[in-house]
């Protein structure tokens, strides 16, 4: 069966193709499915779409959100390549929330992995469609028939033929069997592999980049809602007399707590409703609520980091196990223990969650920015009490996403308020109700122990974790990180080590939980490779030559379990690219010819997420003061094939000032249940001056599958910083953010 | 009644003389290149220029901008043709794009203050302003081209 079908024009994107535009619709298998039991009851989804319109000019719908991974640029590359097309001829089109488009949950690092193929398989159909129009045309055989950059070209009499004169004529050819499908020597790419500029360049420049923020929609009234100090917490009641009298101000409307579990839910409270943002913002000032707190309202950090602590001391359960540590421990001569803790993180993307929607006969219109459309079509419908598909989720730009704007409660509270309003309502969170009410990162305690042979090296590692999990969003009574945090650098340590456990102890969340970008790899990477470098510290051997050693030879480690194992694992966890991108990294970083020492250090940490190898080498210095300046960045990246290499740059220089960002500055903290910080004056994120001051990014050339290049970049930065701190100073960091820590 | 020019164009506003110019810019003119990202004065996504330099429109009350003639980045060049618009097209600057018109705001204040910026003149200059998706090392690129200096 051929996974591509001309599908009807009619059946989605009306007004973006023309009548007699040639539309292909590309199923595509979600990778997940392939490990399913039976694949062959599995649904197979839609997910990408292309349109040639009589004119020529190509549609390539853009599926996944931009927030600023170029995503809206690569993908539709891909397709445009293997469709000869010319990219001046190329428009795209942004995807409403639809299920058929397959999975758009914009996260994970997972477009260009899930939809490289569905985009290559779409482009190439189309072309074969184009070459077979082009030959019935001039009555010769297909295979003459040559498509090149927006023709066909019948080179043996040197005649050609426009795109445009083949639309209708290719719409009726038949759709190529994947199997037949002939794909594009990659010598021959026009895009992959090169540097377009990417979609939005020129209007972002102007200031014409429309974001969530920014959408309107006639007759709108503007929100700005009170919410409840601690998570949980209700109103009790409320005088609005004082607000409603502010210049602006028509009313207030209350929207119901969420019931827990808490999910997507909006989290309840008190809209102020104005004519403009800022009424909206001093109405609320007056408000004069009562709130009964709740639950939550004891929770405190230091309390709270306290009990993580403990119980990350504590046997737990098992997640991996090889050998037997217990036993090595008991023989062992030389063991050596850490803790590591780090805390709940706010995403602070610097556009804050903000939407428009409209109730309107029984149906919603929402403009979002969001990574997730159609959770915003399932979290709008439960809260306003319609079927999903009556509502039409519009995907603006994101000013940022990493992983909160997957979340979609500030949707939901835009199209509550317009039910009872009656009006198209725009929800702006203030940056204190970001920094506020955000789906955390989770704080995380982590104790490891390792006993070690005559050259330092580990013959048993013992690794605990403690953290609130992600699950509480669905589930009251969920404890543990599950087979996903689990599987974010804990059970997957490459070493190869007779006897390992790794193991997860339970926590309660007493906020919301979130992933924020490579999420449990971040904590699980610092502890990991905090520890490594200090088990190197002891031996007193170099840290590159050391990773190396206890990395084993190459080798595949298959960490699935072992009743999964009949299937083939397309990203198997090869420790010789492991190997590869900590060799690249010490090389272009000079490693081997810099001295730390003094204040000045290097350090090194490499780290797997995503199905990407990354290595990084941070140089530091550590003045008289105890400031720290990070001169330059190294980081070596193995993500397969690369589509677009300078986006995929700037992900890991990004990623490496965003992983600054944690390991300096970031935290967050509780007292009273309340979160004690409100906005960049005291939840401070790396500035110009603060970030690293040149990031180098070394990319391995490869054919293998392609991998996650927005999370990646993030975990290893975390150890690396701390690690070169050790080298600069000789001050070990078991606890984040570093500002905490007194260096001089 | 407040009146002020806002890219060339004469503008009344009879509204909360406290109401920030940022809010009147986004709400009112639909000027919404100029972006909210702290309401206080400390992530520079809403600088615009009053009367040539840099300010931050958050903090900047409509009474204080009477009599002022404001550019917002919707006035700086339609076409995207100013030097620094040009070079943060030429190093691909952007990732989410949503600070970036408040970066170019900045950026262009800076060079027409210090036409060849050193690092320290563009550490000092630009720390105001907060990319998330960590930009910095390609907005110093692009303001050193722009000014004609050494990368």
């Amino acid at each position: 069966m051929s996974n591509v079908q001309v599908v009807s024009r009619r059946g989605f994107l009306g007004n973006v193709f023309s009548a007699g535009a040639l539309v292909l619709g590309v199923r595509v298998l979600p990778v997940e499915m392939l490990a399913a039991t039976d694949a062959a009851s599995s649904a197979w989804h839609p997910s990408v779409y292309l349109g040639l319109n009589p004119d020529g000019t190509v549609i390539i719908v853009a599926h996944r959100s931009e927030m600023g991974t170029g995503i809206r640029t690569a993908l539709p590359m891909v397709v445009a390549d293997e469709l000869e097309a010319d990219w001046k001829k190329v428009k795209i089109e942004q995807a409403i929330g639809d299920a058929k488009f397959g999975n758009q949950n914009t996260d994970g690092s997972n477009s260009i992995r899930s939809f490289y193929e569905a985009m290559r398989q779409a482009g190439a159909s189309a072309r074969t469609m184009l070459e077979s129009a082009a030959a019935s045309k001039w009555n010769v055989p297909a295979s003459e028939c040559k498509a090149q950059n927006h023709e066909v070209v019948h080179a043996t009499t040197n005649r050609k033929i426009a795109y445009a004169e083949l639309v209708t004529s290719a719409g009726q050819q038949p759709v190529p069997k994947k199997e037949d499908l002939k794909f594009k020597s990659p010598a021959d790419y026009r895009y992959v592999g090169k540097n377009v500029p990417i979609t939005d360049l020129a209007d972002i420049c102007v200031g014409h980049g429309t974001f969530g923020i920014d959408a309107r929609m006639p007759g709108m009234v503007y929100a700005s809602i009170e919410r409840s100090p601690v998570f949980g917490g209700k109103v009790k009641s409320c005088d609005d007399a004082e607000a409603r009298k502010v210049r602006g101000v028509a009313q207030t409307v209350n929207i119901d707590p969420f019931k827990p579990p808490y999910g997507f839910q909006p989290l309840g409270g008190v809209a102020v409703i104005a004519d403009n943002s800022w009424a909206a913002l001093q109405g609320r000032k007056k408000l004069k609520i009562d709130w009964d707190l709740g639950a939550h309202a004891t929770h405190e950090s230091d309390a709270y980091k306290k009990e993580l602590q403990e119980t990350a001391r504590k046997a737990a359960k098992v997640e991996r196990n090889v050998g037997d540590v217990d036993a090595a421990f008991a023989s062992a001569t030389k063991t050596h223990e850490a803790e590591y803790y780090a805390p709940y993180l706010s995403h602070a993307p610097m556009e804050p969650p903000a939407a428009v929607a409209e109730f309107k006969d029984g149906k919603v219109v929402a403009w979002a920015a969001t990574q997730n459309p159609q959770a915003v079509q399932d979290t709008v419908a439960k809260a306003v009490g319609i079927d999903k598909k009556e509502v039409v989720c519009n995907v603006t730009l994101l000013g940022g996403g990493f992983g909160r704007k997957s979340k979609p409660d500030y949707v939901a509270e835009a199209a509550v308020l317009s039910k009872q309003l009656g009006k198209p309502v725009k929800v702006v969170w203030s940056r204190e109700d970001d920094i506020h009410f955000d789906f955390y990162h989770s704080v995380a305690a982590m104790y490891v122990k390792a006993a070690t042979d005559d050259r330092g090296r580990p013959t048993a590692w013992l690794q605990r974790s403690v953290f609130p999990p992600i699950g509480s969003q669905g589930d009251v009574n969920a404890r543990y990180g599950g087979p996903g945090a689990m599987s974010m650098g804990w059970i997957d340590v490459p070493y190869d080590i007779p006897n390992f456990r790794a193991e997860n102890g339970p926590a309660e969340a007493h906020v919301r939980i979130g992933w924020l970008r490579s999420v449990a790899n971040i904590y699980h990477a610092y502890a990991v490779q905090s520890f490594t470098d200090e088990l190197a510290a002891a031996a007193n051997r170099d840290r590159v030559e050391y990773l190396l050693d206890i990395l084993g030879s190459p080798r595949i480690i298959d960490l699935r379990p072992a009743n999964a194992r009949n299937n083939p694992n397309p990203y198997p966890l090869d420790t010789a690219r492991i190997r590869r991108v900590i060799e690249l990294v010490a090389e272009r970083s000079n490693w081997a010819n810099k001295k730390s020492g003094n204040g000045r250090g290097l350090g090194i940490a490499v780290h797997r997420s995503f199905l990407s190898y990354i290595a990084t080498v941070v140089e530091l210095e550590v003045d008289q003061q105890g400031k720290i300046r990070i001169p330059r960045v190294d980081v070596a990246v193995d993500a397969g094939k690369v589509v677009h290499p300078d986006r995929v740059t700037a992900q890991f220089e990004g990623a490496a000032v965003f992983g600054t960002s944690v390991a300096l500055l970031g935290e967050i903290t509780a007292a009273n249940g309340r979160i004690q910080q409100s906005n960049f004056h005291n939840y401070p994120v790396a500035r110009i001056n603060e970030a690293p001051y040149e990031t180098h990014v070394h990319i391995v050339q490869s054919d293998a599958l392609p991998a996650g290049v927005g999370e990646p970049g993030v975990p290893p930065m975390s150890p690396a910083i701390c690690n070169a701190v050790f080298a600069a100073t000789g001050r070990r960091i078991r606890e984040l953010p570093l500002k905490k820590q007194k260096l001089a | 009644m407040i009146r002020l020019t806002i890219n060339g164009a004469a503008r009344q506003f009879d509204g909360d003389p406290d109401m920030p110019l940022l809010w009147y810019l986004r709400d009112l003119l639909e000027l919404t290149g100029t972006k909210y990202g702290c309401g206080m004065g400390l992530c520079g996504a809403c600088t615009v220029h009053i009367d040539g330099q840099a300010a931050r429109s958050c903090v900047t009350t409509m009474k204080d901008a009477a009599g002022k003639k404001i550019t917002t980045i919707e006035g700086l060049s339609t076409t995207g043709e100013h030097p620094v618009q040009k070079a943060w097209k030429a190093v691909n600057v952007p990732q989410c794009g949503y600070c970036q018109p408040g970066q170019i705001m900045q950026a262009v204040a800076l060079l027409k203050d210090k036409p060849k910026p050193t690092d320290h003149d563009i550490d000092q200059a630009m720390q105001g302003n907060i990319c998330r998706c960590g930009t910095y090392q390609r907005i110093r690129q692009a303001i050193k081209m722009a000014a004609g200096v050494k990368a």
